[in-house]
């Protein structure tokens, strides 16, 4: 029963397989894949209690683990959604796409119950493994090859990542003996004090994340593959697997001493801070949308930061409400350029012309999605970021919440550039955008869940605290 | 400082929320007639709600009144708190009472997009109101900022030629002033025993120190909002691209939420650092006076012409926050009001016009006298307020102003009252050219029956204020004074300590 919804994910990825072996089979595997994610979240509402350890303690479900399952299958839903005829992906291959967005998924579900380093790493890899490959699978339109030049940007920089990880991995083995966490945090807490290896190996694990998460230095690759991989897949690399991410990083994060911890949280502030105003001034001359989405995104990164580097339980749910709600926001910007986009081009700044008079709907999703990126209230963004500034001002960070709150008014600039585009500039000669059923049905609920994070997060962040303590 | 709770009442709640009711049901409501009609509808009965405030008013009593305080999220101690007192309930009244003369006044000024155009109203309405009556700072930030998204669609959407440029200057500068204000906050929260609650920020002793540092952040954010002299280049902008209702309420209420913002925070929680900037507060608000007035006179836009003057007014109006004294102060509050009243009173005739002709220069409106007298008469009586003759409302609130800054300070009072009499040099100039310049037009019309109706009640208010300010004073004197108080004590107490 524990490892039903892995179990259920593993069963669709063989029919996906099956689906694949069909030509032009793209419709149905689309069906089959929404399919999985609603029944994969029902899986994990049903079984959102559960708990227990598998596979000699190395896989355990817990309510933490089952709550981000719930986030992940719910993602993986509504990008298949938003982007129904995934434009800019070739027919023939349209199949093996989603085949491999699922085993993505599966991987970050299991990364998820992940008790264990080595699970961790393979689970992590699964995933990582079905990302690599989804991005080259976009039509040539340019002929400058530039989805692979994104792939292999993303593998490279993965695998430097994933080395150093691994060799964190082994630090901690070598330190304590052991790749149980439930050992490793006992153990690498009492060396904390006195040895510094052991941030050492913490930080070199961290490292595989803030790979995943696109914080400074190891963003890199994000610019290329946002604007290189078809818009579908940079929806799904922008948002998914950023979730996996925080949710690792705070375990691992947790295996820190926080009573000896100066070190690692002046590490994390200086990355928090590079992240914001790199991710912000570069974001600020960015045309193509998606690249401008990207680099903010290593701007959100880096305020996810704030939560774990107070490294209290506090700090980590509202660290996880505020990439929940990043999620939320990103998927109604990226909704935007799934239909704006007509043969699944990118979208310049240009392409956005007059859209309030080409698609009301799409506008006001533009408009909800930017300014709650801009973090300005009754929206997500605001009061996510409000908490994380708040916790890190409680822990007796000024100077890094001054500069925090210096990025939000930088970063409007450009949050707000797009949305004078859609709608003060003339449309010209730019058609109308069809919108059709389940996008909007999907867009409304991407609005209205913004606002009601927004105004009323006491459920979701009494979730997310109640999850962070059972891991803590 | 207490709330005194109204059981079972939730006036402010329906005030604050009822516009934001309306605005759903616009949403769905057909046909842009019937969507004009909600909106007056809405905004009308919001108005007339509001008396309730008004009747129900206990002017004894420095306490909030009408209050409602609930738990909102629970984890942050944020808490739902709504109260106004002798210093908001003016305000609030302002807002709910000009907002139907808004609708009034854009009924076909606004052809394209009705409906979105009384949805961002609506929202505005409710953004506003809750700024007044918050007494929770997350609350007030919430509204405060929210604010800002349906203002910059009402300018960006519905703007003149230069939207673009005019939208994103307003909304960049009011952000901007506005980040340290959310740092500032959480610092109080801190320092306050982890509550967001306003009145126990004001009971509490910070250290000089931590007060310069918020005093500071407030600063920015209000300077930026009312907007005082070198914060004001956003405003110009803004007010000659609005669309005609989009100026009134920038001009009537927005504007007003920077001073309310020093009243309400500055003054008491930080006093000891109201005190020792004073000085460069009351420079500044010369400079803005001055500043204003000569700009004024250098227009021949009309409505930059009074985008320029209020900066001259608000110059005023801070003035007399700052000289901290009961004329001052008082002084102030109601200049504030009057401010709402004959500006925005301008503003929509402006846009009358310039429905009429096209064009807001004052040449292409000269010797109207001849053919519109209605119009005239109307400008005539506004223009005059604004410069503040006796027997209208400004000249109460200009002149206690002056009288406070006298007691204060002889040579700031002096060097102020050339902009009174700037004030009379650029009104009369739009005057004489607008009534009796030239020959006149005669292919435009005179002001029709729905125009009197919206600026009438304006009128009546500047007669009444201006003949019979005592209605309107009495219900602030014992906030004023309680306001006062928590300064001067504080000093007091500040220089006890010292010896």
């Amino acid at each position: 029963m524990l490892f039903l919804p892995e179990l259920f994910l593993l069963g669709g990825c063989l029919i996906l397989f099956f689906i694949t072996l069909g030509e032009d089979k793209g419709t149905v595997a689309k069906n089959m894949t929404i399919a999985i994610g609603l029944g994969l979240s029902i899986l994990c509402v049903a079984g959102i209690n559960n708990s227990g350890t598998l596979f000699y303690g190395a896989y355990e479900v817990n309510f933490y683990s089952q709550f981000f399952k719930l986030i992940i299958a719910l993602g993986m839903t509504f990008v298949v959604f938003l982007s129904p005829d995934l434009k800019g992906v070739n027919n023939k291959v349209k199949a093996e796409y989603y085949l491999f967005m699922v085993l993505s998924v599966l991987g970050l579900v299991m990364l998820m119950s992940s008790a264990e380093l080595l699970t961790l790493f393979i689970s992590l890899e699964l995933s990582s493994f079905a990302l690599y490959l989804m991005v080259p699978m976009r039509d040539d339109s340019t002929g400058e090859r530039r989805q692979m030049e994104a792939a292999i940007k993303y593998v490279m920089f993965g695998v430097i990542s994933t080395g150093a990880m691994l060799f964190g991995m082994s630090y901690l083995f070598g330190l304590t003996g052991t790749t149980y966490f439930v050992e490793l945090v006992p153990k690498v807490h009492g060396m904390f004090a006195t040895n510094n290896v052991a941030l050492l190996a913490v930080l070199l694990v961290l490292v595989g994340f803030f790979y995943k998460l696109a914080i400074f230095p190891f963003h890199f690759w994000v610019p290329d593959v946002y604007e290189g991989a078809s818009n579908a897949t940079t929806a799904f690399i922008a948002t998914v697997p950023k979730i996996g991410a925080v949710a690792i990083m705070i375990r691992i994060v947790t295996l820190a001493n926080p009573e000896y911890s100066s070190w690692l949280v002046g590490i994390l502030m200086i990355a928090a801070v590079a992240s914001m105003f790199y991710g912000n001034l570069s974001a600020l001359v960015q045309t193509d949308i998606k690249r401008m989405l990207g680099f903010s995104g290593i701007a959100h990164a880096g305020f996810v930061l704030l939560g774990l580097l107070t490294m209290d339980e506090l700090g980590y749910s509202r660290a996880t409400f505020y990439i929940i709600g990043y999620l939320l926001m990103n998927l109604a910007c990226f909704l935007v350029i799934c239909n704006v986009s007509v043969k699944g081009e990118n979208v310049s700044r240009d392409d956005l012309m007059g859209l309030y008079k080409r698609s009301p709907f799409l506008a006001l999703v533009l408009l909800v999605g930017m300014f709650a990126l801009a973090g300005i209230p009754p929206f997500v963004g605001f009061i996510g970021k409000f908490m994380l500034l708040t916790g890190a001002l409680q822990a007796g960070h000024l100077t890094l919440v001054v500069l925090a709150a210096l990025n939000t008014a930088i970063a409007i600039f450009y949050y707000l550039s797009v949305v004078r585009v859609a709608f003060t500039a003339d449309p010209g000669d730019l058609a109308d955008v069809e919108v059709g059923f389940s996008t909007r049905a999907v867009g409304v609920i991407l609005m209205v869940v913004i606002v009601y994070m927004g105004v009323a997060p006491n459920f979701i962040l009494d979730v997310a605290s109640q999850a962070m303590k059972v891991i803590m | 400082m207490e709330l005194i709770i109204s059981e079972g009442q939730h006036l402010l709640s329906w005030l604050i929320f009822i516009p934001l009711i309306g605005a759903g049901l616009l949403f769905v409501t057909p046909g842009e007639e019937n969507q004009r009609r909600l909106a007056l509808v809405v905004t009308t009965f919001n108005a007339i709600l509001s008396l309730k405030l008004w009747t129900g008013f206990n002017v004894a009593t420095a306490d909030f009144q009408f209050g409602e305080r609930l738990c909102w999220i629970p984890s942050l101690n944020i808490e739902y708190a709504l109260g106004i007192d002798g210093i908001s309930i003016l305000l609030v009244m302002l807002t709910t009472f000009i907002m139907p003369l808004c609708v009034l006044g854009s009924w076909t000024y606004i052809s394209k997009r009705v409906k979105e155009f009384m949805i961002c109203l609506l929202i505005m309405e409710t953004a506003m109101v809750g700024v007044f009556c918050s007494l929770d700072f997350i609350l007030f930030y919430v509204f405060w900022e929210m604010m800002l998204i349906p203002m910059y669609l009402l300018i960006a959407i519905w703007g003149g030629p230069r939207k673009q440029y005019a939208s994103i200057k307003f909304f960049l500068y009011t952000l901007a002033g506005s980040v340290m204000l959310l740092v500032a906050i959480i610092a109080l929260y801190l320092a306050n025993d982890y509550s967001w609650y306003i009145p126990d920020m004001m009971d509490q002793a910070y250290s000089k120190n931590f007060q310069l540092w918020v005093f500071g952040a407030f600063f920015l954010a209000f300077a930026i909002k009312v907007p005082m002299f070198p914060f004001h280049t956003w405003l110009p902008a803004a007010h000659v691209e609005a669309p005609g209702a989009g100026s009134v309420i920038l001009a009537s209420v927005l504007l007003k939420m920077g001073t309310y913002g020093f009243l309400r925070f500055c003054l008491p929680i930080t006093p000891q650092a109201t005190v020792a900037l004073v000085p460069y507060v009351l420079w500044l608000s010369v400079a803005g006076i001055l500043y204003g007035g000569f700009t004024a006179l250098a227009q021949s836009d009309m409505k930059k012409l009074i985008a320029y003057s209020s900066v001259g007014h608000m110059g005023f109006v801070t003035l007399g926050i700052f000289v901290l004294n009961k004329n001052g102060v008082e002084g102030a509050l109601i200049q504030m009001v009057n401010h709402g009243i004959t500006t925005g009173a301008l503003f929509l005739m402006i846009s009358m016009i310039y429905e009429r002709t096209h064009s807001r220069e004052i040449k292409d409106h000269c010797g109207l006298a001849y053919n519109l007298p209605i119009f005239v008469t109307f400008l005539t009586i506004f223009s005059l307020s604004s410069l503040g003759f006796p027997a209208t409302n400004s000249f109460i609130g200009e002149f206690l102003i002056l009288v406070g800054t006298f007691g204060h300070n002889k040579i700031i009072a002096g060097a102020a009252i050339p902009g009174a009499v700037l004030a009379a040099a650029y009104m009369l100039r739009l005057l004489q050219y607008v009534l009796f310049k030239g020959k006149g037009r005669t292919d435009i019309t005179d002001l029709n029956f729905r125009e009197c109706v919206t600026l009438l009640p304006l009128v009546v208010f500047v007669f009444w204020i201006g003949l019979a300010p005592e209605p309107f004073m009495n219900v602030m004197h014992t906030s004023v004074e309680f306001l006062l108080n928590q300064v001067h004590s504080s000093q007091a107490v500040a220089a006890l300590a010292l010896h």
